[in-house]
């Protein structure tokens, strides 16, 4: 089987459009969430909600990266995906050395075209109008995969995954799978979601999920989500193709694991978190002890957070209490199904540059988790094996596990 | 030019991404690069724009600007936009 190497990063996110951008925020701790502006499809809407703020990408002007054609025949999350999947493919030069048919793009996507499905939706309730010829187009989940493929010129398998809030992890994990098995020799990857229009949020604060205040995994106090938006992508290619073109390697992808709690559609299970961890170390041909680092899911929901502290007890026994764990979600917020390609991202950096990114906005951390949780800095650290966790509404869960490239055997 | 060729022009030329100054009342579909789903686009907002509904079947036969701007000033005809009252 193929070693498996990411050798291209992107981004558009509420933390940095660029990755340079997006790695200062990270380490710096500088957040992405704040007060939202008024809705395009609701002006004026905001009353009734519990919560003023998201993670937002700020100052995203389509129309400076893309031809207008392409701007009205698509949505925002379409937008964020092709962008980001340019960065990608452009900082590895990956078509210059693989045929197009030869690389794949699977990616993440749960919401679709949210914003013009509402805009369009809204004039139709609200006042007889006729809605736009292009909204298919715009509203369908797939299309950021599809036109990532125009886009770029890619003619080997593309696939949308829509798994929730997990969607992200659990593409980039079949893309690692196909990269390995040699299905194809390189994939574009990652996630892209663009979910805060009114009704959408309205939707989540019905579920009294969200915070009123401000995300904070992990946080004894903590009171719920903060939405998000945005796009990471990654380049995905085999190690002997890397090398042999001297492609920059930032990381290695060593493991993935699935695993659906069978439980509840919003309560999360710890049983289903801890197999989808132990079965990614399983794929890596690891073994707990090894694990040096845990980017995790981590809502800041009273659920999930403690759910996701039992099944790290659950997996790692004494040792879990020891291994450095964060969750960069105060910064860029849950992008549902983008977010697990934000925090793959943010794990490659980590491990790329030796330093774990702290677990912004705690005012004291919960002591009944009895975790490491990183505080108030990055802590300088080589792991040798990282995780980063994604467990969605449904209960599915999926796992990345990630080392910093070594050549070793 | 009269004010119906030159918001069809302002309207092909913002969907295109091109200079209005590009656009010509002869100037084809084919030539400005405009696709069947480009000219679905351009038809709404040329819909919306004149308040006049475009026939599937004369859709199909508009092939140049000038016939697309021809067509809207048959509509407009047909069906006049209703006079503004002011109080």
């Amino acid at each position: 089987m193929n070693r498996v190497v990411v050798t291209g990063l992107g981004c558009v996110t509420p933390i940095g459009s660029t990755v340079e951008d997006f790695r200062t925020a990270l380490f710096s701790g500088a957040t992405g969430i704040a007060p939202f502006p008024d809705f395009p499809e609701a002006p004026g809407e905001t009353q009734g909600l519990r919560f003023t703020q998201s993670a937002r990408v700020k100052d995203f002007d389509p129309r400076q990266h893309l031809e207008s054609g392409i701007v009205v025949s698509t949505d925002r999350t379409t937008q964020f995906a092709i962008v980001a999947a340019r960065q990608a493919a452009q900082q590895s030069n990956l078509l210059q050395h693989h045929a197009s048919d030869n690389v794949a793009i699977i990616v993440g996507c749960a919401c679709g075209g949210r914003q013009a499905e509402e805009t369009e939706t809204a004039k139709l309730y609200t006042r007889d109008a006729r809605v736009h010829p292009l909204t298919v187009t715009r509203t369908m989940a797939s299309a950021g995969a599809s036109h990532i493929s125009i886009d770029l010129g890619i003619t080997g398998p593309v696939l949308n995954i829509s798994t929730a809030c997990s969607s992200g992890t659990h593409a980039i994990g079949l893309a690692f799978h196909m990269v390995r098995s040699g299905m194809v020799s390189a994939a574009i990857t990652g996630g892209h979601e663009a979910p805060l229009t009114f009704g959408f949020l309205r939707a989540w604060d019905s579920m009294r999920v969200v915070s009123p205040t401000q995300c904070r995994p992990f946080s004894a106090d903590r009171d719920g989500m903060t939405l998000g938006e945005g796009s990471a992508m990654l380049t995905l290619e085999t190690l002997e193709s890397a090398q042999a073109r001297n492609a920059p390697i930032y990381a290695e992808i060593v493991g993935f694991g699935m695993s659906a709690d069978a439980h509840h559609i919003t309560q999360p299970a710890p049983e289903g978190a801890a197999a989808a961890m132990r079965k990614a170390l399983k794929d890596a041909n690891s073994s707990p002890d090894q694990v040096g680092y845990i980017s995790a899911h981590g809502t800041g929901t009273q659920a999930n957070d403690a759910t996701e502290a039992a099944a790290i007890h659950q997996l790692f026994g004494p040792r879990a209490a020891q291994i450095p764990v964060s969750s960069t979600k105060a910064l860029h917020g849950h992008s549902i199904g983008a977010t697990g390609a934000l925090e793959a991202l943010a794990t490659i950096l980590a491990l790329h540059h030796g330093q774990l990114p702290a677990n912004a906005g705690v005012t004291e951390i919960d002591p009944t988790l009895n975790l490491d949780v990183i505080l108030n800095a990055p802590r300088e650290a080589s792991p040798q094996l990282a995780l980063s966790n994604s467990l969605a509404f449904g209960g599915l869960n999926a796992v990345l596990a990630i080392r910093p490239f070594a050549n070793h055997g | 030019m009269d004010d119906i060729a030159q918001r069809c022009i302002e309207i092909i030329a913002k969907s295109k991404g091109i200079a209005p100054d590009s656009i010509t009342l002869d100037s084809t579909f084919d030539a400005l690069n405009i696709d069947s789903l480009d000219k679905i686009n351009i038809s709404f907002e040329v819909e919306e724009a004149f308040s006049i509904e475009i026939p599937d079947e004369a859709l199909g036969t508009i092939k140049t600007v000038g016939d697309m701007v021809n067509g809207v000033a048959q509509l407009r005809e047909k069906h006049p936009p209703a006079a503004v009252t002011t109080p």
